[in-house]
Parts: structure tokens; C-alpha cells; sequence
């Protein structure tokens, strides 16, 4: 009985390997081709494992064709529509969540409703209202639409959060002679930290690979973020993948080592099954 | 008893809304409700406006009023300059797409949740390897599965066959519209299938042990206790990832634009990118808005669908 469960066990290890490798070895096999020096032709057989560690391709990938500034763009665009998204939703959330208003009710259930219709199919019309407020090729309209886009799913999220907190401490902050905004940063904010760590890792993901609003909106070269110009360098090196690829692998480091740090935060791991049953 | 609990209703209705109390809640949610009726709401009322004219973008140009016009040339345009059969394109293939992804990121991943849950040791480890995928960028992985199915002799996929003795000459995956096809929904597949083995390992956790406990006393083998446990008691996770995944497959649009460019001949475009491409490279932004119309009403329509199934299966 107990060889039985260790051959299962083995078997089932095996499978996992297999289904990881095949989750991976596309990145590993860009990283062996980002490492060698010459990739004009395609190398036949793949290189699979790197025969030489030639850095070039970051280099001239990093200092050519304004890479690095666009990195730079993206980091910018992505940190400040990650501030703002924050202040705005948990700002809108508490107010959701806590305070009594005429309308809540219909806004909210607006909200819910937009949430229904896939973000992508207003951009034309996002143009033109852009358009119309002078605002294309700007990064304040980019970061508008980002901001905008996030604030019914982000509000709906923290405000789930925030309604399960007691009302006592609200009270007594109030009977204290505090206002409501003492208790929103006093008390809310402190309490909703890992909420709002959740929802600030996934916004700046989020902004950091967007690649259709800031096709549409940014025009001007210097401006672009690091999606557009991956697309463009693809465009311009078709066929020097090599340097594609280390292109390619800078723009994916900030996300990997976010994820890597903060993966709790993506991968729910409690320590056995049925804890909760 | 009814009259009492009128008047306390009333009452309570009266006294609800404070001045105070209504103004610091304008104060904390007001700039998001702007925000959202300027960028989100307004753009998707507009949008249904705009579907019905010739639209001008310049500011300040009239935009023209031409009722179906759209619709009809998006369903019934036929001849050389026929833009419906464009369309009918697209549509096929977004409805291939949920037809291909769906179930292929829905088996898969419930498989990988599985084994993973029955798991002695290492289950941490594959669950971060395997969401790698899920967290990528998509422009990333769309050149490098663009790379992967080059059509030369030393591509990865072309080698892999070759080696294997399955075909004699490289395939020119990109060149064809099934193959090309084939790669775009392989690479759905493969980005996906991360995120519903979360979802479920996630989900099958909560399911209580002890019904397992009696399920083997009772002598159930492994597959009756899948089919006949799990799969009832994980409904409404598969539910929600049915929804999301179809909304995800009709959603396609990077992959296309990436790694075929909607070629050849259009015949690898979705809804999604035929509407791009429609607005930001035809510039018929009337047109595009109609096309966005129709696509919406499809997915709300699959959702509300999805979620009746549900609901009456409860």
C-alpha cells in the first residue's frame, strides 16, 4: 500500500516537471538566444542551453534606439497611475463602503455594470473624447484613461474589504471630535495594507504591459513606453532576434522580480487542504 | 404592525442622508465618479452614437448621421469591395478561438490543479513555475511564440517535429491561416492555463476532506470521487472561469497584431483586432464602433447565458 502512494507520488512528480518545463523552457530558450552573439540566421539545431554568455545584445539592446528611455517612460507612467489609482480608490471605496449618500446605490450598480463590458471596446470612442480634450499624446491622458478605467473594479475590490471592518472605531474617532478623514487615514488606510498592496502590485503590472491604449494615445517617439517599443524593435530587427529578446527580457525583469517578492500575493498557499472545511 | 414599520420606514428615509455626511462622501468618492462618467461611461454611451454616423475625428467637423449603414455593410456588403466577408472572417474566428481556448485552459488547468492538490511535497514551487506564463507580457510572449513557429528548419516547434519523425520539411506555421491560427490559440492555451490552475487549487482547498474520507470507505475510486465530488462541489469556480475565459478568448487582439498581423489576408483577424485596425488604420471610426457594438453584445449575451446556466443548475 505504502510503495503504491510513493509510485504514485512519483508519477505525478514527474508530470509537473513536464507541465513546468513546458511553462518555462520558452523563456529559457529566449534567454539563450538573448546570449548569443549571432542570431541574423536562425540557429539550427535551437540553442537551448547558451554555448557562450555574450552580453552584447543587452548592451546594444539597452543603448540603442532609446530603449533605455522608454524603459524610463514606462517606469514613470506606471508609478504615477499606480499613486493615483491608489488615492482615488481607496478614497472611493470608504465612501462606498461606509458612508450613506443619495445615489450611492445607482452609481455603484453603474460600476457593476460597466465592469461587464470589455475595456477595449470603448478606445475608439476614448480617443475622441481625448481627442477632444486635447489630450493626445500626452501621458496626462494615458494616465487619465488607466486611472479611469480602474475605478469601478478597484472600488469594488477595497470596498469589500473595507465594509467587513467594525464601525467602533469610526465611532469612537468621531466622539473624539475626529472627522471622517481622520478616520480614513487614521484607521481604514492602516487596516486595508494588504488590500492595498494587492491593488498596488497589480496596477503597476497592469500599466507596465499595457499596449493598446498607449499605441493609440502616445504618437510622439521619445514618449512611447516599453511595449510600443518592443513592438517597433521587432519591427526594425526582424530578424536580429537576439537583440529582440534581450529587449524583450529587460522589459520583463521589474514584473519578474515583483513576482517573485510578492508571488503570496498571487499564489494563495495555505499549508494543508481542508483547513477550511 | 404594517402602519408601524411604514412610518419607521419613512422616518428612517427622512432622517437618512445628512449634509455632512453627504458631502465627505462626495469628497472621497466624487473625483473617481468623474473620472469614470468622463473616460468610462460617457466613451461607452458615444460609442453607441458613434456606430450610427460616418465619423469625423477632426474636433469640431459634424460627423455624418447614416443609420444602419454600418451594420448593413458589416453583414451584408458583398462584391470586391465587400467588407462583410472582412467581418464574417473575424467573427469565425473569435468564436473558434472560445471554442478552441476555452476548454483547452479549462482541462488542462483542472488537471494541473489536481495533481498539484494531491501533492506530498513541492507544491509551492509549481504553482509559482507555472503561473510564470500567466504574469508575462503579453507583447513578450507573442514575439517569442512568434520565433518558436518560425518556418526554418531550426525553429524550436519545426525542430521538436522534425526530431520526432512526425513531419519531413518545416511547416510554414504563419503562412497559412489554420496554422497561423493554431499558433495564436497555442499561445492562449499555454498563458492561461496557469491562471485556472490557481483558481482551482485555490478552490479545491476548500473543499472539506472529510467528504473524501467517506467517499474512499465507501470504496469510490479516484475517478468517481473527481466526477461524482469534486467536479459538483468546484461548480461555481468552473462557472467563473468559463465566464472569464470567454471573455479572455473574445478579448484576442495582441497575438494577432504581434505575431501574424492579422494575415494572411485577414484570415487570422478577431473581432478585437478587426476593430482596431478598423479605427486606428482605416481611420472608418463610425464603422469600428459598430463592429465594437456588435462584439459587446455577443460577450454581455454569452455572460448573461453562462451565468443563467448556473443559476438554474443550483
Amino acid at each position: 500500500m505504502k510503495k503504491k502512494k510513493i509510485a504514485m507520488q512519483l508519477v505525478l512528480q514527474v508530470l509537473l516537471i513536464g507541465a513546468s518545463i513546458l511553462a518555462i523552457m520558452p523563456f529559457l530558450y529566449m534567454l539563450a538566444t538573448a546570449l548569443t552573439k549571432d542570431t541574423y540566421t536562425m540557429p539550427n539545431p535551437p540553442i537551448l542551453i547558451p554555448k557562450e554568455f555574450y552580453t552584447g545584445n543587452f548592451v546594444s539592446a539597452w543603448t540603442s534606439n532609446s530603449f533605455s528611455r522608454y524603459f524610463v517612460n514606462s517606469l514613470f507612467v506606471s508609478l504615477v497611475t499606480m499613486v493615483l489609482t491608489l488615492a482615488i480608490s481607496t478614497a472611493s471605496a470608504y465612501g462606498f463602503a461606509k458612508l450613506r449618500f443619495r445615489g450611492k446605490n445607482v452609481i455603484f450598480n453603474v460600476y457593476l455594470f460597466s465592469m461587464m463590458i470589455p475595456a477595449v471596446l470603448a478606445l475608439v470612442s476614448q480617443y475622441t473624447v481625448l481627442n477632444g480634450l486635447n489630450l493626445i499624446d500626452t501621458y496626462r491622458g494615458l494616465i487619465l484613461l488607466y486611472i479611469s478605467g480602474g475605478v469601478a473594479g478597484n472600488t469594488y475590490f477595497l470596498k469589500g474589504f473595507i465594509e467587513q471592518l467594525p464601525n467602533d472605531y469610526e465611532e469612537s474617532v468621531m466622539i473624539d471630535g475626529g472627522s471622517r478623514f481622520t478616520v480614513f487615514s487614521r484607521i481604514i488606510l492602516p487596516l486595508c495594507r494588504p488590500s492595498i498592496a494587492t491593488l498596488a502590485i497589480l496596477s503597476f503590472m497592469g500599466t507596465w504591459d499595457e499596449f493598446f491604449a498607449a499605441l493609440t494615445i502616445i504618437k510622439t517617439a521619445s514618449k512611447r513606453t516599453l511595449p510600443i517599443a518592443i513592438r517597433l524593435f521587432q519591427g526594425q530587427n526582424a530578424t536580429q532576434w537576439g537583440l529582440v529578446f534581450a529587449a524583450a527580457l529587460i522589459a520583463l525583469i521589474p514584473i519578474l522580480i515583483i513576482y517573485i517578492t510578492f508571488q503570496k500575493y498571487f499564489i494563495k498557499e495555505t499549508d494543508d487542504g481542508g483547513v477550511k472545511g | 404592525m404594517e402602519f408601524s414599520d411604514r412610518y419607521k420606514k419613512l422616518n428612517s428615509k427622512k432622517n437618512k442622508y445628512s449634509w455632512s455626511e453627504t458631502r465627505d462622501a462626495w469628497l472621497f468618492t466624487g473625483i473617481g465618479v468623474v473620472l469614470f462618467l468622463v473616460f468610462v461611461l460617457y466613451p461607452q454611451v458615444k460609442n453607441f452614437y458613434m456606430a450610427f454616423t460616418e465619423y469625423n475625428i477632426l474636433p469640431g467637423q459634424p460627423s455624418k448621421f447614416i443609420g444602419l449603414d454600418n451594420f448593413r455593410t458589416m453583414f451584408f456588403s458583398d462584391g470586391a469591395l465587400g467588407e462583410s466577408k472582412y467581418f464574417w472572417v473575424a467573427f469565425k474566428n473569435s468564436l473558434w478561438a472560445v471554442i478552441v481556448t476555452v476548454p483547452g485552459q479549462l482541462i488542462l488547468g483542472v488537471m494541473l490543479a489536481t495533481i498539484i492538490h494531491n501533492l506530498t511535497r513541492g507544491r509551492l514551487l509549481y504553482k509559482i513555475l507555472l503561473y510564470i506564463p500567466v504574469i508575462s507580457s503579453w507583447i513578450v510572449v507573442s514575439v517569442l511564440f512568434k520565433y518558436i513557429f518560425q518556418d526554418t528548419k531550426g525553429s524550436l516547434v519545426n525542430y521538436a517535429l522534425i526530431q520526432a519523425n512526425l513531419i519531413d520539411t518545416p511547416i510554414a506555421w504563419l503562412q497559412n491561416a489554420t496554422t497561423a491560427n493554431i499558433v495564436i490559440w497555442a499561445l492562449c492555451i499555454w498563458k492561461g492555463v496557469g491562471w485556472v490552475m490557481i483558481i482551482y487549487t485555490a478552490a479545491l482547498q476548500s473543499v472539506p476532506k472529510s467528504m473524501y474520507e467517506v467517499a474512499k470507505i465507501e470504496g469510490a475510486n479516484a475517478f468517481q470521487t473527481f466526477f461524482k465530488i469534486t467536479i459538483p462541489l468546484l461548480k461555481e469556480t468552473t462557472i467563473y472561469s468559463i465566464v472569464q475565459l470567454t471573455i479572455g478568448a473574445f478579448g484576442i487582439m495582441i497575438q494577432v497584431i504581434m505575431i501574424t498581423g492579422g494575415g494572411p489576408m485577414g484570415k487570422t483577424e478577431t473581432l478585437n483586432s478587426y476593430m482596431y485596425s478598423q479605427a486606428f488604420s482605416q481611420f472608418k471610426f463610425g464603422y469600428a464602433s459598430a463592429v465594437s457594438i456588435v462584439m459587446g453584445i455577443v460577450v454581455i449575451g454569452i455572460t448573461l447565458i453562462q451565468r443563467r446556466a448556473f443559476k438554474e443548475g443550483q
